[in-house]
């Protein structure tokens, strides 16, 4: 590799760094100074829209305007007529075994469901566990690595642990390496079939992957909420005469419940956002595609955007009960403020 | 160096909450003024309005003779303690000093000599370095002293700046206060709900109930002669008796004894009130019997409580440390009739 | 602390006793489900890790597990050729010059926001605040197709901004911004309400106008949620393969390192050797921000959904 270019890039580099930064700050020092400039009475008027002014205009253009512009597409043909609901029809038609439905099954079952309750579950049991140990930093800090490992580089990591040979040969995949040492067939994990196009153990396979990646989330965030409980409250428990399994039940396990409730709404987006792993590890094939995947696909291997569109909106519409809960959260904890 | 006046000031957060009704004080130049009352009196707002930090919605403040109600808190000549000190976190005790002076555009070496001696005053010398977390509770609230002090404002605003601290601590910071106000010879206004620190360090004292100024004066002056009965039952510790009493011409009838007034009053209810220290086991010319059944016996060394009951009324009195008392006990007492307050049953109003 | 106490009480038991016995089965057994649990964890990466050291003939052949056993044989003729073959380091220049800016961006104009959302009052902040929240929740994929049309229509697309002698990756930087000033916003302004509003009003007396508050007073005290914010976004967009296939492309002038190994996964049939390398390279940089700033990382994630 030529690292003379990498030399002859320095100078953007440092324009870039300490350029952007001047940018910004050059703007909300001058436009202060404008505001200076005006009359006593209208300075309180204007200074709030200096201020918040660039993030809600950036907002505005990359995220709200935009979506209402796919919005819009999605009732279009390719070419701007309105279709009404044809392109909703065309992406929906042959349930329940045409690509959509495909997708949509993956993402908003297997996905939210498997995903949520497989992140949630080691999570919790991690974070009751490790709170247990002396060793506990080093151990969260490894269970929470993958969070910094990009889903490319996860994909590549599970491509090395589900990799298959064919009966007979030797297994170099670690998880046909223990399924052949029990004297099992191998695996091919990412393309294994259920009857009848269900697709389950791929699917699981591909899951597993998100999950070790975001298990360390949850457990961290758990476990914080469990440090949270004042040791009073157990130790009363204690004194009351219950035991630990019920002071988990009873006393533990409901005081964390707003927490669990916050970590899996976090958890309902991303699985039903996911992308990474899919388009990594199978790209859709073997009947694991999930929506954002196949509407990336719809875009840009079919250049139909109105098709994207519809499916975008399916998305939406998957997370608007997430959305609507999040803002009922937000605003009852403001209530307390 | 200035006199503040507060000119039929008003504070209105919307149509029906009004915390602050009509309040009119005027503060002399180098007074040391103590704004007294309970929570939510609206005496942090009084202050808050003059200090720049809330608008005024009806009145005016003056200092001096400057209006200032709509100068910004920057420009009004004043500096303020709060009560949590309000410190910079991030500054260390020097910078916390100077940042005021810096915003002020005050030349480097002013600056160093006013932080100095500010710092020599408060004996802050040994910290200037650290930062706020690592001072104790004192020294912090002598660094938010400070930080007023390097301005050498017209006026001194503190907001329950004792509040924070430990009450032996309390009790040095009261006299150093007052010493520094001396010193400075500024005018000091005072925010507290504690009667005992507008007792003990205020010139004059200012009264406040429920957004209402209910009375102004010395604390001897309060103490001697309260104009309502909230005043009366909210200066002095443990608090005054109060008896309710039918009057016919100069005596009052309780429901346990009769007492002569010093002066003719309405026929009529009305309420009786003395302090503790007023009923007493020393019966004198001066002094009217009354009987009482004791319940609790408070003994401090200097002085010994009795709580009990004269006829249907509870009352407290304060007796010589040596006198042997027990609860349950009945014991006459003496009541001082020269020192007698009367309140009307209707308007609580002070009669003498 | 509370839980912990549970599981250190000390034994009360006398030694070799029945309860004595059990205590110790029980403190045994949680030791292998904690050890066995974090092995189950680090056994991918280890297995990629020892592979991308091993001759590429062997990683073919036999299982990572059995390089650890004699004879040893390691190499890094994998990293060579992955420098050599596969357009990495420019791969990682991309992922600086896209990285860096698509977290200055955000987060500055986010604790611009932040400040007025917390402090200042204008119409309709509140609701302005909550439609924040909302495009929290709001899959990204929705927002691709009119704004890839508005950077086609307006040249904010790679080629056409090298031509003018611009750094290519302009749309995707404002794209990342956009994407990470929800919670960028949402995040600092919950900080920075937190902060007593004593300090706010102290300054104003003592004379200070709203840029030296917010520069003096309001970033300093706020280092704790600004260091864990930029982290997060930084890993976010280090890691993020989506965004950057959408608005830059898999071009190898402009592609960051995700998109560079993702385009490696598929295009190599057999060079799997190169992969375990680049998958590593790639790794370096965010394994490196997370391991020594991890107690911010942490922070950032608690503030950011604790309080949700």
């Amino acid at each position: 590799m030529d690292f003379s270019v990498l030399l002859q890039d320095i100078p953007t580099l440092l324009v870039v760094i300490l350029g952007v930064p001047a940018l910004l700050v050059g703007y909300i020092v001058g436009a202060e100074f404008l505001v200076r400039r005006l009359p006593d009475k209208n300075r309180p008027q204007v200074r709030p829209w200096i201020w918040v002014g660039p993030a809600l205009a950036m907002v505005a253009a990359i995220l709200f305007i935009p979506a209402i512009a796919t919005f819009i597409q999605s009732f279009q043909d390719n070419h701007g007529n309105f279709v009404g609901f044809q392109n909703y029809q065309t992406q929906l038609s042959g349930f329940p075994s045409s690509g959509a439905w495909i997708a949509i099954r993956n993402s908003i079952i297997i996905w939210l469901v498997i995903y949520m309750i497989l992140v949630l579950t080691f999570g919790l049991t991690m974070a009751v566990l490790f709170d247990r140990i002396q060793y506990e930093t080093v151990v969260k800090s490894l269970i929470f690595m993958p969070m910094a490992i990009s889903s490319v580089a996860s994909g590549v990591i599970w491509k090395f642990m589900y990799w298959y040979q064919p009966v007979g040969a030797n297994q170099t995949g670690t998880l046909n390496a223990v399924v052949t040492f029990f004297h099992h067939d191998p695996v091919a994990w990412l393309q294994d079939q259920w009857p009848g196009g269900l697709a389950i153990l791929n699917n699981l396979a591909l899951i597993t992957v998100a999950t070790w990646g975001l298990t360390g989330f949850s457990m961290v965030i758990l476990s914080a909420a469990l440090k949270g409980i004042p040791g009073d409250l157990l130790e009363a428990a204690r004194v009351d005469g219950a035991g630990e399994i019920t002071i988990f039940r009873r006393v533990i396990f409901p005081l964390m419940m707003p927490t669990v409730v916050v970590v899996g709404t976090t958890l309902v987006i991303f699985a039903i956002k996911v992308f990474d792993v899919p388009y990594v590890m199978t790209n859709g094939n073997f009947n694991t595609d999930v929506l954002a995947l196949r509407m990336y696909n719809l875009l840009y291997l079919s250049h139909n955007n109105a098709a994207a569109a519809a499916v975008a909106i399916v998305l939406l519409i998957a997370v608007v009960p997430v959305l609507i809960f999040n803002l009922r959260q937000f605003r009852a904890v403001e209530a307390r403020r | 160096m200035a006199s503040v006046t507060y000119d039929h000031v008003v504070k209105r957060y919307t149509a029906d909450v009004t915390v602050v009704k009509d309040f009119n004080v005027e503060i002399k130049d180098k007074e040391f003024m103590v704004l007294v009352g309970p929570s939510g009196c609206g005496k942090s707002t009084a202050l808050r309005m003059l200090a720049g930090l809330e608008a005024i919605t009806e009145g005016q403040i003056r200092i001096g003779d400057r209006v200032v109600n709509n100068v910004a808190a920057k420009d009004r000549d004043i500096a303020m303690v709060f009560q949590s000190y309000a410190l910079y976190p991030h500054m260390s005790v020097y910078d916390n000093m100077a940042f005021p002076l810096q915003m002020a555009h005050m030349p480097k070496t002013e600056i160093d000599k006013r932080v100095k001696n500010a710092s020599r005053i408060l004996g802050l010398d040994n910290f200037l370095k650290r930062k706020p977390r690592a001072l104790s509770g004192g020294q912090r609230q002598r660094v938010a002293l400070g930080r007023a002090i390097v301005r050498s404002p017209k006026v001194f605003l503190l907001d329950e700046p004792l509040s924070n601290l430990d009450a032996k601590l309390r009790g040095q910071t009261r006299i150093e206060l007052q010493k520094l106000h001396r010193d400075l010879e500024t005018t000091f206004i005072y925010v507290t709900h504690d009667q005992v620190e507008a007792m003990t360090m205020g010139d004059r004292i200012a009264i406040m109930n429920a957004g209402i100024l209910q009375q102004v004066g010395t604390p001897g002056d309060i103490y001697d002669h309260p104009a309502n009965l909230f005043v009366a039952g909210f200066i002095g510790s443990p608090t005054m008796n109060f008896v309710p009493v039918t009057t016919s011409d100069s005596t009052a009838k309780a429901s346990g004894f009769d007492v002569k007034l010093p002066k003719s009053v309405p026929a009529g209810k009305a309420t009786l009130g003395f302090r503790p220290e007023t009923l007493t086991d020393r019966i004198g010319d001066q002094h009217n019997a009354i009987d009482m059944s004791v319940d609790v016996v408070e003994r401090l060394g200097s002085d010994q409580f009795l709580y009990g009951q004269v006829g249907s009324d509870s009352v407290t009195a304060r007796v010589d440390p040596k006198m042997k008392v027990e609860p349950g006990d009945k014991v006459r007492l003496g009541l001082d009739t020269r020192s007698l307050h009367l309140f009307d049953a209707e308007t609580e109003l002070a009669q003498f | 602390m509370s839980v912990a106490t549970a599981g250190r009480l000390e034994s009360t038991a006398a030694a070799w006793s029945l309860p004595w016995l059990a205590q110790r089965l029980q403190r045994s057994l949680l030791h292998i489900a904690v050890i066995g649990l974090t092995l189950v964890w680090i056994i991918p990466t280890l297995g990629l890790l020892i592979s991308s050291f091993r001759p590429s003939t062997q990683i073919l052949t036999t299982g990572w597990w059995t390089a650890v056993s004699p004879p040893l044989q390691f190499t890094l003729q994998n990293y060579q050729d992955m420098l050599s073959q596969s357009n990495m380091g420019t791969a990682i220049f991309n992922s600086f010059m896209v990285s860096i800016p698509s977290t200055v961006i955000p987060v500055t104009i986010a604790a611009f926001a932040a400040y007025a959302f917390a402090w200042m009052k204008f119409p309709f902040r509140d609701w302005i605040f909550l439609a924040f929240v909302g495009l929290l929740a709001v899959p990204l994929q929705l927002t691709f197709v009119p704004v890839l049309s508005f950077f086609v229509a307006h040249g904010i697309v790679p080629d056409n901004l090298t031509s003018l002698g611009l750094p290519p990756w302009i749309g995707l930087w404002l794209a990342h911004a956009g994407y990470g000033l929800p919670f960028s916003t949402y995040l600092l302004a919950n900080f920075f309400r937190q902060l007593p509003s004593d300090l706010f009003e102290s300054a104003e007396i003592d004379g200070a106008g709203t840029l030296t508050v917010f520069f003096r007073i309001v970033l300093p005290l706020s280092v704790p949620a600004l260091a864990s914010l930029i982290i997060f976004q930084f890993l976010w967009v280090w890691n993020d393969l989506l965004v950057a296939l959408i608005y830059v492309g898999g071009s190898v002038e402009v592609a960051p390192l995700t998109v560079n190994l993702a385009n490696l996964t598929n295009s190599l049939g057999q060079g799997y050797q190169l992969l375990t390398a680049a998958a590593f390279f790639s790794m370096v940089i965010p394994l490196a921000v997370f391991l020594s700033l991890q107690r911010y990382f942490v922070r950032g994630i608690l503030a950011g959904s604790v309080k949700g």
